[in-house]
């Protein structure tokens, strides 16, 4: 294809999102509203200056802990949030300057779909799994009738959902279907980049390989990119190419998927991997236990590291000069005075 | 073996009437947990694991039935004992860590006081000794700052933090037999570890048996003794954990083993199991539960199953085992 411009497909750049915290709301807000305030308002940093790329046909794992900003950096790329700064390029196109509530009827909408943690609480009830699958076509593409038709069957043979299921409501599929029906409906309007988050944490083994198997080979097929985000270190490690390790908001590691499960650097991705359940002991390498709860993300300390605190290694160093992310090998990148 | 096991499950059966008809939810079960062991109940959702633990409990929904069995406990059968001397049992010698504290735990109340509760019903503890005492307990499950976290509800605290709070509250008085329901299940794998970690040392401390209930294979391997496989309400193995793993004998654990990511698998060479639970409002269930699904169903299998003993502390249900 020569119309696709070089470069990665997503390319974001010191991406960052605060929100205040402890702000008055609704009618006290008016109330005060003619006395300034005299100190700033906390804020809360969920997503801190947060750089990275996603290649062409690439998937990308996105792990870290509840709370460590996950969810808050997909909302921010799938233009869900308004970040605070810095800015999301696709394909050469800058997406930070649209504004989230007008980018549901933005052309480029199509471009970035979602599959959510939970497709049963995801797709609307009074859906029939055909009109969750045609809704997104119906208005990101503007197809009707007999066309669209033909497009939601398509949709529902790629992904492997029987069409006599097509006429059914969510509480009448199973857990495996409706994560089809979740799948069909992102991929329907022909998106660069999908953005799967957990999507086999609510199903049993046998089915979630399925559901593995079915978006790799859809993948190849259609040559998207995926950003794959989950805390099942074992199904990362079997999809994706990288992985981006978040801990309170920072990338702390990056890197070949294989190799950083191989060989972590980073004292949290280390963590991280030695507490993935081992089904035969010795092959652990050694275990290591996080003790304490991680630091606060509300105005934290310019100066220290996020991971200070509950980090086995913490130096006074570590208190008084945030690490920075460094290059460490070919493709590699870690936040740590000491990998 | 001479010694008496700290539970005992025989020959339980339980099912559920429901508008459509009854639901044959577990038959036959039997397995047995040892003073100071872990023993780990698996299978897919809807095999029966947590019915089987209701059951132990005496807290089945009002629309199931146990129909057959028993669970000998400290000599007594607890599925045969009134709500009275049950309730007396349990807190202090039976305990139970539910699968979602937050749902689990008193949203009202505060956690401190949630501890205390216990401690006052069945620890002996008096209302003046008792706060105390829950701080020790919050001590003991690791909490940071206990003084201060026994004055928060459960809102206020993460899901790893109620988690223990749930495991201080069931550990309380010290009981024979603690029963967890899968009580790292949306936890990260990082704090999983640590409440494994916790609840393997004060079971190994106070030499507590434990029922651990998982649909994590590698997890169930790693912290517990025994597992025992379990199928739409039947056992269909039970073996020492690495022997599972390296050699399952059942057909369906090894097609379960084939389905878990791990570290050196890769995607095109797992595969999941065919089929899917049969329905068990049916009234003609098959011998095996699992021969519809099985791909080494022989003409025998239509006939009842046998429970054959292979090698040490081993059992599998089938008649053409791997």
């Amino acid at each position: 294809m020569s119309t696709v411009p070089p470069g990665p497909l997503l390319d974001v750049a010191e991406l960052a999102k605060r929100f205040t915290v402890g702000a008055k709301q609704g009618l006290l807000a008016r109330a005060t509203s003619f006395r300034k305030p005299v100190a700033p308002l906390p804020q809360l940093h969920a997503v801190d200056e947060v750089s990275f790329t996603i290649g062409r046909g690439e998937t990308v794992g996105l792990v870290g802990e509840s709370g460590c900003g996950k969810s808050t950096l997909v909302r921010l790329i799938n233009r869900l949030l308004d970040p605070t700064s810095g800015s999301i390029r696709l394909g050469g196109t800058e997406l930070a300057d649209f504004k989230a509530r007008d980018f549901a009827a933005n052309p480029h909408r199509a471009r970035i779909q979602m599959v959510f943690q939970d497709a049963g609480d995801s797709l609307n009830p009074r859906y029939t799994a055909a009109d969750a699958i045609a809704d997104p076509v119906r208005r990101l593409k503007k197809t009707s009738g007999a066309e669209l038709t033909a497009r939601v069957e398509a949709l529902a043979d790629m992904t492997g959902l029987p069409r006599e299921l097509l006429s059914r409501f969510p509480h009448q599929l199973s857990g495996g279907q409706k994560a089809r029906v979740g799948i069909a409906r992102a991929i329907a309007v022909e998106p660069e980049l999908l953005i799967l988050d957990e999507p086999t944490a609510a199903l049993d083994v046998s089915v979630q390989v399925v559901i593995l198997q079915l978006l790799q080979q859809l993948k190849r097929e259609l040559g998207m990119s995926y950003l794959f985000v989950s805390h099942d270190l074992n199904v990362v490690r079997l999809l994706c190419d990288r992985v981006l390790v978040m801990y309170l908001g920072k990338v702390v590691e990056q890197g070949p998927a294989a190799e950083v499960f191989a060989d972590p650097r980073h004292p949290y991705t280390r963590a991280l991997i030695s507490a993935i359940p081992q089904a035969v002991p010795e092959q652990r390498a050694g275990r290591l236990r996080l003790d304490g709860e991680p630091r606060s993300p509300i105005d934290p300390d310019p100066r220290v590291c996020r991971f200070y605190g509950r980090c086995p290694k913490g130096t006074p160093r570590c208190a008084e000069e945030m690490p920075l992310l460094h290059p460490a090998g070919a493709a590699r990148q870690v936040a740590c005075h000491f990998a | 073996m001479s010694t008496v096991p700290a539970l005992a499950v025989e020959d339980l059966s339980v099912e559920f009437r429901t508008r459509s008809g009854i639901v044959k939810v577990l038959e036959h079960v039997g397995f047995s947990v040892d003073k100071g062991e872990t023993v780990a109940l698996v299978g897919e959702s809807g095999s029966g694991k947590s019915v089987t633990a209701f059951a132990v409990m005496g807290i089945l929904d009002a629309a199931g039935k146990v129909t057959s069995g028993r669970a000998m406990f400290g000599g007594a059968d607890l599925l045969a004992l009134g709500e009275r001397d049950l309730a007396e049992q349990r807190g202090r010698e039976l305990s139970m860590i539910f699968q979602n504290p937050r749902t689990a735990l008193n949203p009202i109340r505060r956690v401190g006081l949630q501890i205390a509760d216990v401690l006052v019903r069945h620890g002996g503890a008096t209302r003046n000794d008792a706060p105390q005492a829950a701080i020790e307990m919050l001590k003991k499950v690791r909490i940071p700052d206990p003084e201060r976290r026994a004055e928060a509800y459960p809102f206020e605290l993460s899901g790893g933090m109620c988690q223990r709070i749930m495991i201080a509250i069931a550990l309380a008085c010290r009981p024979a037999l603690l029963i967890a329901d899968e009580p790292t299940t949306g936890l990260d794998v990082t704090t999983q570890a640590v409440i494994m970690d916790l609840i393997g040392e004060l079971a190994g401390e106070a030499g507590m048996a434990t029922i651990f209930i998982t649909h994590d294979l590698a997890l169930a391997a790693e912290y517990c003794d025994r597992i025992v496989v379990m199928h739409a309400g039947h056992i269909v193995e039970a073996a020492p954990g690495r022997d599972l793993f390296t050699h399952p004998r059942h057909p369906y654990s090894a097609k379960l083993l084939a389905a878990t990511p791990g570290e050196t698998v890769s995607l095109e060479n797992m595969a999941s199991i065919p089929g899917g639970l049969p329905d068990l409002r049916r009234s003609d269930l098959p011998a095996c539960r699992y021969s519809d699904r099985c791909e080494r169903r022989l003409g025998q299998c239509a006939q009842p199953l046998p429970q054959r003993t292979v090698g040490e502390r081993r059992v599998v249900a089938c008649w053409n085992p791997l």
